[in-house]
């Protein structure tokens, strides 16, 4: 038998453990470097704009009347906008996430396709679309309707259109993940198709469908590009929360960060309530039998 | 049956009342059948609680079915809380709670594993007997059938070949494919008549007799408790054993081309490799529908 090469000894074994030990030290390092780097550039700008001025500056400018109009329209805006679009959203996810009809995938995309269309566009789109003198203008001033252009219609229809593609999305993988035998199962216990919607489906759903609803409730509190274009920016009735940032960043810098940081505050409340939301539902149902609603969110 | 398949042709009704009709076009809807169905793997709703369940298909609470079922202790818990055995029993509940006209059970067992699923099974059993309710059950395994079913349907390709007691099916089974589903040794051989029988050649030598008269290539069936092992130089039909073991009934042995089910007590039991002769009873040794081939190769 030839015994093994003469230099692989002890000392070249230690060397290569050393190496390895190196290399291991090496990719720990560089994995906290990233991570690091990442976190810090996130984190500083809104570390600035929370820093940016004497807390009771920032306190102050909520109160201005300025600010309070644009939080008061803000919410108005978001609130109806989210009720329409659970109403109408969640049947027609609904249909969209259990029946297989021609043209289903096309629906699909065009479902998806203000998610990737610039906001700017949007409004545009929107003021061509229902502006005066767009494509539907005529019709709806024949039918004795006022035109929403410039007033707050045009607001929550600038938020349904942007913001409501999150929430459908979410809400038809929700509705797909469904373990089809309970809906039949609900059908042959004498449940019409109501009850299987409302006692069934929403409820087995409800983990994807409160995720993506306030995914898209936060994008709507946020939405600027439509709403400048097709609604405007006047103050007490289309100016929301972002469109005052803007109008308020050549007068008051500081006034227009107050607005900011309040912003930032709805929108960390939102995302930290979805979690919350989202890890409750699933710890209550994830032993389920069903593979049905998971989650969007994890909370580890 | 329930409603939830749009079948091509064919026609269902229960009494007078016709649920679907291919040719005049009538479907009614599932919610208005009052089929109990259980699906494979019960269907119970996981986001409500056992007494939810049940509430759900009578649209109110039957704390009564609770208690006949034996489950009330259970009300509060969720469906993902219990076992295989009481998961079946609120499913049974639920679907009493709709006050069905018929069951519907779709392979009960098929999501359990051995042991529970012969606990669970002598428990339908027992529940199903109490309820005097009409129940069609869908199994792929002959015991299931045997242990539960006044009547057994055998489907095969889509068609039914044979619907009959489960002792009928045993004794004469309709066709080959049958007589395999409930455990038999199907064997091809070549009839000869003899007498009022017949004296069958089988296929890889030896011969059995059956008390059936029958001429030319012939398929027959016999159970395999129905065999007798004896001196293989006393027999005319002989095979090597491969395998003995025990089981519920007694000792199970495996030949080559046979299975043998012994009852318990018998004295000799024979080795692997040992030859044994094999004896049954002409009128176990059934004679299956004629062989259209024409050979017996």
């Amino acid at each position: 038998m030839i015994a093994p090469a003469v230099w692989g000894g002890r000392a070249d074994d230690d060397a290569r453990a050393w190496v390895s030990a190196l290399g291991r030290v090496a990719v720990a390092l560089a994995t906290v470097v990233v991570i690091a780097v990442a976190v810090a550039f996130l984190l500083l700008p809104i570390a600035a704009l929370v820093t940016y001025q004497p807390l009771h500056d920032l306190i102050h400018g909520f109160g201005t009347k300025f600010a309070t109009d644009a939080i008061k329209v803000s919410l108005r805006t978001n609130a109806i906008a989210f009720v329409l679009m659970i109403i109408f959203g969640t049947p027609f996810a609904y249909a969209l996430g259990r029946r297989r009809f021609p043209g289903r995938s096309v629906v699909l995309t065009l479902v998806e396709l203000p998610l990737v269309m610039p906001p700017a566009v949007a409004g545009l789109a929107l003021l061509v679309a229902f502006g005066p003198l767009g494509l539907f203008g005529g019709t709806l001033s024949a039918l004795g309707i006022p035109n929403p252009v410039f007033r707050q219609a045009a607001v929550v229809m600038a938020i349904l259109f942007v913001a409501s593609p999150f929430y459908l999305r979410g809400a038809i993988a929700a509705f797909e993940a469904i373990d089809e035998t309970l809906l039949d199962v609900a059908g042959t216990l004498g449940a019409g198709s109501m009850r299987r919607l409302l006692q069934v489906a929403v409820p087995l759903a409800a983990g994807g469908l409160g995720a993506s609803a306030a995914v898209a409730f936060a994008r709507g509190i946020g939405e600027f590009g439509a709403t400048i274009l097709f609604a405007g920016s006047f103050q007490g009735t289309t100016e929301t929360l972002p469109l005052a940032v803007y109008g308020e960043f050549d007068a008051s810098l500081d006034q227009a960060i107050s607005i900011g940081v309040l912003l930032v505050a709805v929108s960390a409340a939102i995302l930290l309530s979805a979690k919350l939301l989202a890890h409750l539902w699933t710890s209550s149902t994830s032993t389920s039998p069903s593979r049905g609603g998971r989650s969007i969110f994890t909370l580890r | 049956m329930a409603g939830l398949e749009r079948p091509q042709a064919g026609r269902i009704a229960l009494g007078r009342e016709v649920w679907f009709d291919a040719q005049r076009g009538t479907r009614l809807s599932a919610e208005r059948r009052r089929v109990g169905y259980l699906p494979q793997d019960y269907g119970l709703f996981p986001h409500m609680t056992v007494s939810g369940n049940v509430r759900f298909a009578g649209r109110r609470d039957r704390p009564d079915l609770l208690e006949r079922f034996g489950i009330s202790h259970l009300a509060q818990a969720r469906p993902q809380q219990l076992s295989g055995g009481e998961r079946q029993r609120v499913a049974l509940a639920r679907a009493l709670a709709r006050e069905p006209r018929v069951l519907l059970l779709d392979e009960p067992f098929g999501a359990l594993d051995a042991i529970t699923r012969q606990q669970v099974r002598d428990e339908l059993a027992d529940l199903l007997a109490e309820l005097e309710l009409p129940t069609m059950l869908v199994t792929h395994a002959f015991e299931d059938a045997g242990v539960l079913a006044d009547h057994v349907g055998v489907l095969d390709e889509g068609r039914l070949v044979q619907i009959g007691t489960p002792t009928e099916l045993l004794r004469s089974p309709a066709s080959p494919m049958v007589a395999a589903l409930t455990g038999a040794n199907v064997i091809e051989g070549v009839a000869v008549p003899a007498g009022s029988g017949s004296t069958v050649r089988l296929k890889g030598g030896g011969e059995l007799v059956s008390a059936t008269r029958a001429d030319g290539p012939v398929e027959i069936a016999v159970q395999p408790w129905e065999f007798e092992l004896i001196d293989p130089r006393a027999s005319s039909l002989t095979d090597t054993v491969t395998s003995v073991r025990p089981d519920r009934r007694g000792v199970l042995v495996r030949l080559t081309r046979f299975t043998v089910q012994l009852p318990h007590g018998e004295s000799t039991r024979p080795e692997p490799s040992d030859t044994v002769g094999l004896r049954a009873a002409p009128e176990n040794v059934r004679v299956l529908a004629a062989r259209a081939d024409g050979s017996a190769s």
